[in-house]
């Protein structure tokens, strides 16, 4: 059998904006998902600080989100975002990288409900957290 | 008393450019997106110049969703500093050169974002308007609209809160 791990790994970092990112999935299974982006400078969003900006936190929080739920045992294919909602706690310490980690936990035959948390190496202090619902295709 | 001379246009027409192309170049990010801005008095109108490392699904294809929320972010961000700079910019106490360089300007912080995805984004260029729905001394409140080929038809909103620079606390 293939590893399903390695064919999400290659689905995700086909996606030409995970690539422009760097993002690597770096778990896969169960409705769960985790990704990692790392510290670009391009990704700045406040040149006097060198925090990344938001916009690349929800990137990844939306791409692990999708992710989680392509994953889910449930989920016969692909997915599209409904609605996410995120809510940054602090900024990223600059030079580290993000990690997100995604759980779908709750799935019917077209909505997928799913939350995340974004961490750099504080693990114990969330960067941010996201909830948001996802369509279920392919049925 | 006759009140003084409007500014020639030119003048106020370089100022407020130039402070809010400062503005936009300075951040890296903004940068990495190629967003710009349009500037139609004080409406600004975000533009999302659209490029192939923007796609998220290759087989439709279709913007990525992160772009998506991050164009809108991004729109309300510089719309919310805009606004709240803009008499300084105007009294000629920060412009250009300052506006990026400054340790005391700050952008407003994001501290929620919400978004509706209505439409998948086409590959093409987008835009974005945000509203100012209420600005206080500590908290911000916008909403976002993006659209691409017709107005009427947004094909992502979103909503979100923002806490606004504090001014420095004074010492004496």
């Amino acid at each position: 059998m293939v590893d399903k791990t390695v064919l999400a790994r290659q689905f995700i970092e086909a996606i030409p904006h995970a690539r422009a990112l760097n993002l690597t999935l770096t778990h896969i299974g169960e409705g769960e998902a985790e990704i990692t982006l790392p510290y670009n400078e391009d990704l700045i969003g406040d040149p006097r600080t060198g925090v990344i900006h938001g916009g690349a936190i929800s990137t990844i929080l939306d791409t692990c989100c999708g992710a989680a739920v392509m994953s889910h045992p449930s989920a016969p294919g692909g997915t599209a975002t409904i609605d996410l909602r995120i809510d940054y706690m602090r900024a990223a310490t600059p030079g580290q990288t993000i990690t997100a980690r995604a759980t779908c936990y709750h799935i019917t035959r077209n909505v997928a409900f799913v939350r995340a948390t974004a961490v750099d190496i504080d693990k114990d202090l969330p960067v941010a957290t996201a909830a948001g619902s996802f369509t279920v295709e392919g049925n | 008393m006759a009140r003084p001379r409007p500014e020639p246009v030119q003048v106020v027409k370089q100022r407020r450019d130039a402070a809010l192309r400062a503005l936009v170049d300075g951040v890296p990010y903004i940068r990495f997106l190629d967003i710009s801005f349009d500037r139609r008095g004080d409406e600004l109108t975000g533009v999302l110049n659209f490029d192939d490392k923007l796609i998220g699904n290759p087989f439709l294809p279709a913007i990525h969703g992160g772009v998506t929320a991050a164009f809108l972010e991004v729109t309300a961000v510089i719309t919310l500093s805009w606004e709240h700079m803009f008499p300084r910019i105007e009294s000629g106490e920060i412009d250009g050169e300052t506006i990026v360089t400054d340790k005391s300007i700050r952008f407003p912080k994001t501290i929620d974002f919400t978004v509706d995805y209505l439409r998948s984004g086409l590959p093409r260029d987008a835009y974005a308007r945000a509203f100012i729905s209420r600005s206080g001394r500590r908290y911000a409140s916008v909403r976002v609209e993006a659209w691409q080929d017709n107005h009427a038809k947004l094909f992502a909103q979103a909503s979100g809160h923002f806490l606004m620079p504090q001014p420095p606390k004074d010492k004496s």
